[in-house]
Parts: C-alpha cells; structure tokens; sequence
C-alpha cells in the first residue's frame, strides 16, 4: 500500500459498489414507478415507450399509455427523485454542519419559513418563480432568526439552535395559519392546505426544471463542501484552530441547504422527516464521512421519495399526500434512532 | 515564539486573570500550572485565538496546532480521515485534501508509531490512544507553536509516560515550540523549560522550571504541603515532588 493513498483498496470498492448499486436501483424503480398508478401501464410497455423516443419501435402500446407514462408519470418521479435526493443531501449537511445525527431542514425551521413564503406566494399570485422565490427567502429567513436566537456569546449549543428552531417553527406555523385564515376558501385556501401536506400530483415538466436547478446547484455546494463538513463537524473551537473558517464555511453550507430546501418545498410542499431519517440510514452504510455519505444520501433519498409517491397514487382510490406517509414512516424511525442515540449528540453536549 | 503581555479575561463581572504576562522563545517548552478554575484553558483559547481577550494581547508567531481537553467525536470518523483534517488551513474553500495531504497524514502518524491505526475508528480506540491520535493531527497541520491542554489527563501511567515521550521526542525534532496545562509537576518538571504558576487572578508567577517548581511555590499555589525527593534510579537522579497528603494514615477500615 502506498504512504499516498487515501483509503484501502476494499474501502474505496465498498464505497464505489455501493454508488454504482444505488444507481442500478434507482433506475430500476423509475422504470417500474412508471408503470404504477390507478392506471396501470404494463411494465413491457413502459420499456417499449422510453426506447420509442430513440429508436424506431412498431407502435404495441396504447396511445393513452404513452401520455400516462411521458406526460404524468416521468416528471412526477423525476420531482420525487430530485425532491427525495435535495431533503436528504440538506439534511446530511445539516448534521455534519450541527455535528449531530438528528437534526433535520424541518428541526432548524427552514422547512417552516419556507412554508409560509409559499403560501404567502399562493395566497397572492400564481406565479411558480415567486413560489419559490417567496419560500426560498423565507426559508433563509426562518433559518437566520434560529441561528440568531440560538447564538450566545459567539457559539450556538445545540440544545438552544433546537429549542430556538421549535420558537422559531411555532411563529411561522402562526403566520401560515393567519395566511389560510385570509384566504378565499373557495379557490386559494384549498391549493394553500393541499399544498402543505405535500404532493407531487401537480407535476410537469417546467417544474421538473424549477426544482432541478436549485436543488443540484444546492447539491454541488455542499458536496464540494464535502471535506469542510468533516471539520465542521469536529464542533466550532477544533474547526476553527485547525484553520477553518469557519463561520462563511456554515454559512455557504446553511445557504446551499435553504436552496434545496426551499425548491423542494415550493415544488412538492412540506415533505418530512426525509431529511432526518435518510441521512442516518446512509450514514450506516457509508460510514460518517461526507465524501461518501452525501452521494449515497441522495440516491437513497430518491429511491427512497419514488417509492413513497408510489403508494400516495396507488394504494387508494384517493390521492394521500406524501407528508402524510413520510411522517407516519419518519416518526417512528425518528423516536427508534433518538433512543439508540440517547447518550449521543446533544444529550452530550 | 509566544508573547503574552498583559492579558486579561473577564467572565460576567469577575476577572479570570489579569496581568499575565510571559514570553516563550521558539523552540522552548512551558507548563501552566494552577488550581482547577483559575484559567489555565482559557488561557490556552485566548492564545489560540479560540476566545478574545478582555484587555492585553497574545501574539503568536507560527502557525499553531492545537489539542484540546475533550477529545470526543459526534461521528465515528476513520483515524486517517480525523487526521488528514490536520490540513485543513492548507486546503482551500471549495476543495478537498489531495494525495499530499494525505501523505503527510501516514506519515505523522508513522512518526508517533500509530500507523496501524490509519484505518480504525476513532471512536473506538482507548483514551492514550485517541490523544496520540489528537497530537498527530496538530502535527498534520504543519504547525510550528504545539498548545495541549492537559495532554495527560485521564490517562494511565504507561500511556502518561508515552505521551510525554513523544511530546518530547517530537518538540526536539521539529524544534517546536510548546505550551501545555498540566496537574502533574513531574511531567512539568520532565518537559518544561519554563513554568507557569496560575494562583490567583491577579497573582502569577513566570520563569525557568527549576526555579518554580519548589517545595515552597507549589505549597503556596496548592495549600498542600509539598516535598521535593532525590531520586535515584539505573544510575541516574532527579528530583521529584510529593504532596504529603500521601503520607497521611489512612481511615481505620471500620466499614460496614
């Protein structure tokens, strides 16, 4: 072994077979999500439409199958993948930045400030870019207030940014409710309520786009950011006397983190405890390292979010929303994984 | 080089120090020593450049690498990876540490004889072990001012000697300059060119290791009486210095 290296040749297997697994399944359950729905489209079809595009294929399917599978179907597993892939790389951010392993974009309140911008924005246009414009500014908002409240004398505890996200979430969810209270219950306060609990019904491709932007910029920065969360997560002091800067490094990060966030948010609504739970559970097959851990959080998070709308459009005759299932899933998970780590994390601190 | 003049540091409304002032030349090594509270790691941070002093100034010359009290990780990091974090003033925003970094990594390590740690977990290694580790990644750094805050704390007797081995051995080679809190004077006394005696917040004392670490000085900075030993051993003396509470009767053994 070369004095150069920087892992073990198994290790570096592991972590490249684990990707290259991830990727096999993520395109597996695209292919077999395009065929789900109350209108089932066999899955010989589904193949036969995708290579249509490309090559020359003798029609065997119905029209109507190809509108389902191209114009539904696909931009909505592509925004539940990119939403599942954005929530769980904010959230691996966000407990390296907080160097605790249950924090979540939900805990520090960006999930909350994002919610009252977008339905803010609902409330008084129609336009998707103030939609997300609206819930990516407050979103930023609500994260800046937490971090303000939980500062004293020069270092926010964890124990206070927690506390401080749980103030801060509580006036926001306020301001939501003043929003709803305002709005016409014919026409907006419907679209505001369906739009909180979470959906990807909606789905087409400009949004594909809206959402795709922000949350792979958002995405890059933070795994470019790799290494900088690895020191950031030793906590404040060690990072900074290793020469770390480390108050613009959290500050790139936290920004990266309210852009995924709050494109997520706009696109899909309050999507939960994806963010929380996905990142542990990558975190136990990567290991705690960023470099490995955020590409894997991802492509879990996305597996993870298409099999979750699968069962928002099929299970029922009805549509459920999809913060309904995330939370019925997350919470458990949640209150599983705080009791492993009791004697961890903030607990410690 | 270390030049601390005048500084002070004031939590609330009380003042930690005041007045302390000293000058450690490169490549010297210096102990604080003090009772429990009397500010000997605030100190230490306010040298670092961890926390703003109240009045007076620290000035650093060299980079400084860094080994705090508490050691303890939020997540189960690989030791090479916990030390190749050692160069993370070397690696710019936006970037990740390069084969280099992660030579001089293995290399550290193979220099305190902990190679074979490169890929265990830190979070599971033993105490002596995790401050070995703890010392290589201020190593990684490059640094040229070495600052430990109670190196030897919780540690047993062969992993203390280990330490202090490799704190010497290291500072000689790279000529480093180091500045370390302890409660042990025989490890002062072992490393220390020059000493540090924290009494009170106005009251310090400052200068050459065996002028400092008396019977007298040391009864004053604990209330323990103290006595200094010749020792004698394989040929060779030192002196050494015993609190005499040690040879006090022990309670009669009447539990129930």
């Amino acid at each position: 072994m070369s004095i150069a290296n920087k892992t073990t040749a198994p290790a570096r297997l592991w972590r490249f077979g684990l990707w290259g697994i991830l990727v096999v399944l993520l395109g597996l359950s695209i292919l077999v999500s395009l065929g789900i729905g109350r209108f089932g489209v066999p899955i010989d079809h589904v193949f036969a439409i995708l290579l249509g595009n490309v090559f020359p294929i003798e029609l065997t399917w119905k029209p109507v199958e190809e509108r389902v599978v191209e114009l539904i179907r696909m931009p909505r597993i592509l925004i539940a993948a990119l939403a599942g892939a954005g929530l769980a790389v904010a959230g691996s951010a966000l407990q390296g930045v907080f160097r605790n392993p249950l924090v979540g974009p939900q805990i520090i309140g960006v999930s909350s400030g994002a919610a009252f911008g977008g339905a803010f924005a609902i409330l008084v246009s129609e336009s998707q870019v103030l939609l997300i414009g609206a819930a990516f500014g407050f979103g930023m908002l609500a994260m800046l207030v937490v971090y303000t409240i939980s500062r004293q004398q020069g270092r926010a505890s964890i124990l206070m940014l927690v506390l401080a996200g749980i103030v801060t979430s509580a006036f926001f969810s306020a301001l939501v409710s003043i929003t709803k209270f305002v709005a016409d219950p014919d026409d907006k306060l419907p679209a505001i309520v369906f739009w909180l609990m979470g959906s990807f019904a909606s789905s087409s491709y400009e949004k594909v786009l809206l959402i795709g932007i922000p949350v792979m910029l958002g995405s890059l920065v933070v795994y470019l950011m790799r290494f900088q969360i690895n020191v950031l997560s030793l906590g404040d002091e060690e990072a900074q006397s290793l020469g770390l800067k480390v108050e613009r490094t959290r500050w790139i990060v936290l920004v990266a983190v309210a852009l995924i966030s709050a494109a997520v948010v706009s696109a899909a609504g309050i999507v939960g405890w994806v963010g929380l739970v996905i990142p542990h559970f990558a975190r136990m097959l990567t290991g705690p390292d960023h470099k490995a851990l955020i590409p894997a959080a991802a492509l879990i998070g996305a597996i993870y979010l298409i099999h979750v709308d699968n069962v928002a459009r099929a299970s029922i005759a009805a549509e459920i929303p999809v913060g309904i299932i995330t939370a019925l899933l997350g919470a458990p998970v949640f209150a599983y994984l705080l009791r492993r780590a009791a004697n961890k994390g903030w607990s410690s601190e | 080089m270390i030049r601390v003049e005048k500084a002070a540091f004031r939590y609330r409304d009380d003042w930690v120090f005041r007045n302390v002032g000293f000058e450690l030349a490169k490549g010297q090594t210096a102990a604080i020593l003090g009772p429990n509270g009397r500010g000997k790691t605030t100190l230490l941070k306010s040298i670092v450049g961890l926390l703003p002093l109240a009045t007076g100034t620290a000035e650093t010359y060299g980079r400084i690498g860094y080994v705090a009290q508490k050691n303890d990780l939020a997540f189960s990091y690989r030791v090479l990876d916990i030390v190749v974090m050692g160069r993370a003033a070397h690696v710019g925003m936006f970037r990740t540490p390069g084969l280099k970094d992660y030579r001089i990594a293995r290399e550290t390590l193979e220099r305190l004889g902990i190679s074979g740690f490169a890929e265990r977990i830190y979070t599971q290694l033993s105490g002596g072990e995790r401050q070995l580790v703890m010392i290589a990644r201020a190593l990684a750094s490059e640094c040229e001012i070495l600052i430990l805050d109670e190196p030897t704390s919780a540690l047993d007797f062969s992993n203390q000697a280990l330490i202090l081995e490799v704190l010497g051995r290291i500072s000689k080679a790279d000529g480093l300059t180091v500045l370390m809190t302890t409660h042990v004077p025989q490890h002062a006394q072992q490393l220390a060119d020059m000493v540090l005696l924290m009494k009170g917040a106005e009251d310090q004392d400052w200068g050459f290791a065996a002028d400092m670490l008396t019977e007298e000085k040391l009864e004053a900075l604990y209330g323990v009486p103290v006595k200094s030993f010749e020792v004698e051993h394989q040929g060779k003396t030192a002196s050494t210095l015993v609190p005499l509470f040690v040879l006090r009767p022990r309670p009669s053994p009447n539990l129930p």
